[in-house]
């Protein structure tokens, strides 16, 4: 499998790991005093368990899992109005199937679909819009959610439905972007950060300038990264030997899919469909300005939360987290996942109770997962 | 004889209808047309009739087992449900140890199924069942209204017997022994996905589906204290590894490095984000044995059609008790766990 397995070279990881352990004795890195570092990507705290990264680099780097697990920040709130659409007559909800297993407040939308709604799975919004054109005596909905990732095609399914004239396909948007976020966790007085590994496929879109203030206003480093285990330790030296020169920048390690610049095409179709919402609920977070998308007036015809008078034109509700789960402390870095007193015991994969449990990317199912023995005893 | 010939093709509608599930005439012919003469049960009842002769096989236990199939698209490359039908059980049978010897088989059939359809996997059925060595002898048939099903379901039972003296058991897996795959892995489960459609996916990956009696028999002679096997179906080799390592109370590391699998399969499981541990199989199994076993073992697999892709991919150890470890091509470690949830819609 070219371009895939030379970025997973033993050989090629064990010169960057002595260079990573060689960097972290020069600025005093220890196990007593780690550095700590932000991966924001859900997908990247996904990779360093598979790949067991943590537990290769030296114990002077510590790894902070950061928001960047769409499913993990989405608000209970959000999951309760889906259901809500789903559950009127005539509707065909469409979704991404990880968002299925998501908790509500009442029921997930897995269990909304053994109640007898009809929600379906699919891989594309432009999925959604053909069952729409195929059932025009339906309202097909399609929960449109993540990062700047997905945002564009979200974007591209809206501008097509409009160029058609379908008057039974909408959206209920929960797009979201990365980063007000970071700017929330660098403002909170909580948080001990030292560097990031800054998204790989979100940056594909946006590019790499939107993470300038990290660097200019905060005075952290910040290293674009792709996702191969190689990739990731490269990014993670390169964090490193910023801050051993003393030095705070945007640098590039993906820049074989990252340009600057970003993706223009996706960015105008964006900038057309939506705009920024006020603030935007994130799950273990809270509200967060200017983080969330809505669709623009002239596309209200394809906003479900128009359409079905829910979500944040009926006003705000808040809905507390569940009892005893600590998903903000662990997202913020506070705590690590097994101190939760939920961790493994009322919240596991197959009964989340918290977000993190939820997805793959979330850092409490990739340690439930991945990460629940030390290396030496498989020995 | 000569009724199963006169009955040829009367069977005349394209599609199955409610009236095909309505005891009558029309359920008879299908029975009769599309399924009882290709599989040639003895006798023409519901109930197969097993004289005390045809009992008499040689061995100390029966074994019983049941699975139903429900597998979307019914038909993909490789195979189709009918295939899975009969190898699913008569590996189920296998791994204990059994000779599968006879499958029951009932099949659950959305009105509007076109016959033809029905046809080629009663073909499939026979060809896999001969494959094995089993015979079909009973079955039955129901038709739901559309929308009440999905196509067709089926569901086999089989019985086989095991010969005195042998045991394959999950919990007799000890320390030391070495887990050995008779091929690669995930090619179902990759299968079935390309197949779907959903993704737009076009690769060569067929269905690795077969009967795997006859390679356990190959590996029983030539390593008789074999001590367990499990075909690595739903949920993969993780899953099995797993029900080992929790049957036994044995920890089971395995090596990235040794397991077999495709490019295309890898290929698939990087775009989509799978992991080709939990990719379902209907042809491939793991079985253990005793250290000094292990290479006579190998190489009887490797002698059988079934087998010759057959790898050592790993051991029991004393260390981690019930937990499946792999060992990374990186270097690292990590846990294997069973599948949480559904990787794939319906895929046996």
């Amino acid at each position: 499998m070219r371009y895939a397995e030379e970025f997973r070279d033993p050989v090629a990881a064990k010169g960057v790991l002595a260079a990573i352990a060689r960097v972290a004795d020069q600025i005093g890195a220890s196990g007593e005093k780690p550095v700590h570092i932000m991966e924001i990507c859900g997908g990247h705290t996904h990779a360093i368990f598979r790949y067991g990264l943590d537990k290769l680099t030296p114990p002077g780097i510590e790894f902070i899992h950061g928001p960047g697990c769409p499913v993990c920040v989405l608000p209970m709130r959000r999951i309760d109005e889906c259901v809500e659409i789903a559950e009127r007559p005539g509707v065909i909800m469409t979704t991404f199937g990880d968002a299925m297993r998501v908790p509500g407040q009442r029921k997930s939308l897995l269990q909304a679909k053994a109640d007898g709604a009809d929600i379906r799975i699919v891989y594309s919004p432009l999925d959604a819009l053909e069952l729409a054109r195929r059932h025009p005596e339906r309202e097909v909905v399609f929960f449109g959610l993540g990062f700047e990732t997905t945002t564009p095609s979200t974007a591209l399914t809206i501008l097509q439905a409009a160029a058609d004239g379908l008057g039974n396909f909408s959206i209920f948007c929960n797009h979201i972007t990365l980063p007000p976020p970071i700017k929330a966790l660098l403002d909170d007085p909580h948080m001990v950060l030292d560097g990031f590994v800054g998204p790989g496929h979100v940056s594909m879109v946006i590019g790499t300038r939107p993470y300038d203030f990290i660097a200019r206003d905060y005075g952290k480093p910040i290293v674009v990264a792709g996702f191969e285990p190689l990739d990731l330790l490269q990014s993670v030296l390169m964090v490193l030997e910023q801050i051993r020169d003393g030095r705070a920048e945007v640098e590039n390690q993906y820049a074989r899919v990252v340009p600057d610049d970003g993706n223009p095409v996706s960015i105008a179709a964006c900038a057309k469909v939506y705009e920024p919402r006020p603030s935007f609920e994130w799950r273990g977070l809270g509200e967060i300005d200017a983080s969330g998308l809505r669709i623009r007036t002239e596309y209200a015809a394809f906003d479900a939360e128009v359409k079905f008078g829910v979500g944040y034109g009926k006003g705000h509700r808040a809905v507390a987290e569940p009892e005893g789960c600590r998903c903000g402390e662990v997202m913020t870095g506070r705590i690590k996942p097994p101190a939760c007193p939920q961790f493994g015991k009322g919240c596991t994969p197959e009964m989340p109770l918290g977000a993190l449990m939820v997805s793959s990317e979330g850092a409490c199912a990739a340690y439930y997962q991945y990460g629940g023995l030390r290396l030496e005893e498989t020995a | 004889m000569n009724d199963r010939v006169r009955s040829a093709r009367r069977v005349l509608a394209d599609r199955v209808t409610l009236a095909h599930g309505g005891g009558g005439k029309a359920m008879r012919d299908l029975i009769e047309d599309v399924f009882t003469s290709v599989f040639q049960p003895p006798g023409n009842e519901d109930q197969a009739r097993l004289t005390h002769a045809a009992l008499a096989e040689p061995g100390a236990q029966l074994a019983f087992t049941t699975d139903s199939f429900v597998v979307s698209p019914m038909e993909f490359p490789g195979g189709d449900i009918g295939t899975i039908a009969v190898c699913g059980t008569v590996n189920d049978l296998a791994v204990g140890g059994a000779w599968p010897l006879w499958l029951s088989a009932a099949f659950i059939i959305e009105e509007g199924v076109e016959i033809a359809t029905l046809r080629r996997i009663a073909a499939s059925m026979q060809t896999a069942a001969e494959a094995a060595g089993v015979r079909i002898v009973t079955g039955d048939t129901k038709v739901v209204g559309k929308g009440s099903g999905d196509g067709v379901f089926v569901t086999t039972s089989g019985v086989g017997v095991i010969p005195a003296g042998r045991s394959l058991r999950a919990d007799a897996v000890r320390p030391g022994d070495v887990a050995i795959v008779n091929g690669v892995l995930g090619d179902h489960g990759a299968a079935i996905l390309a197949a779907r459609g959903d993704m737009a996916l076009t690769t060569d990956i067929t269905s690795d589906c077969q009967p795997l009696n006859h390679l356990i028999e190959a590996v029983i002679v030539a390593a008789p204290g074999v001590r367990a096997a499990r075909d690595a179906t739903r949920g993969g080799l993780a899953s099995a590894l797993n029900e080992i390592a929790e049957a036994a109370g044995v920890g089971i590391e395995i090596v990235e490095a040794e397991l077999p699998l495709r490019t295309e399969v890898k290929g698939v499981c990087e775009i989509l984000g799978l992991d080709p541990l939990y990719l379902a199989n209907e042809g491939t199994l793991v079985l253990f044995v005793p250290p000094d076993q292990a290479s006579s073992a190998l190489a009887a697999m490797q002698a059988t059609e079934a087998g010759r892709g057959a790898r050592i991919i790993g051991r029991a150890t004393e260390a981690h008790p019930r937990r499946v470890v792999m060992k990374t091509v990186f270097g690292g470690g990590r846990i294997v766990d069973m599948l949480v949830g559904e990787q794939l819609p319906r895929i046996c």
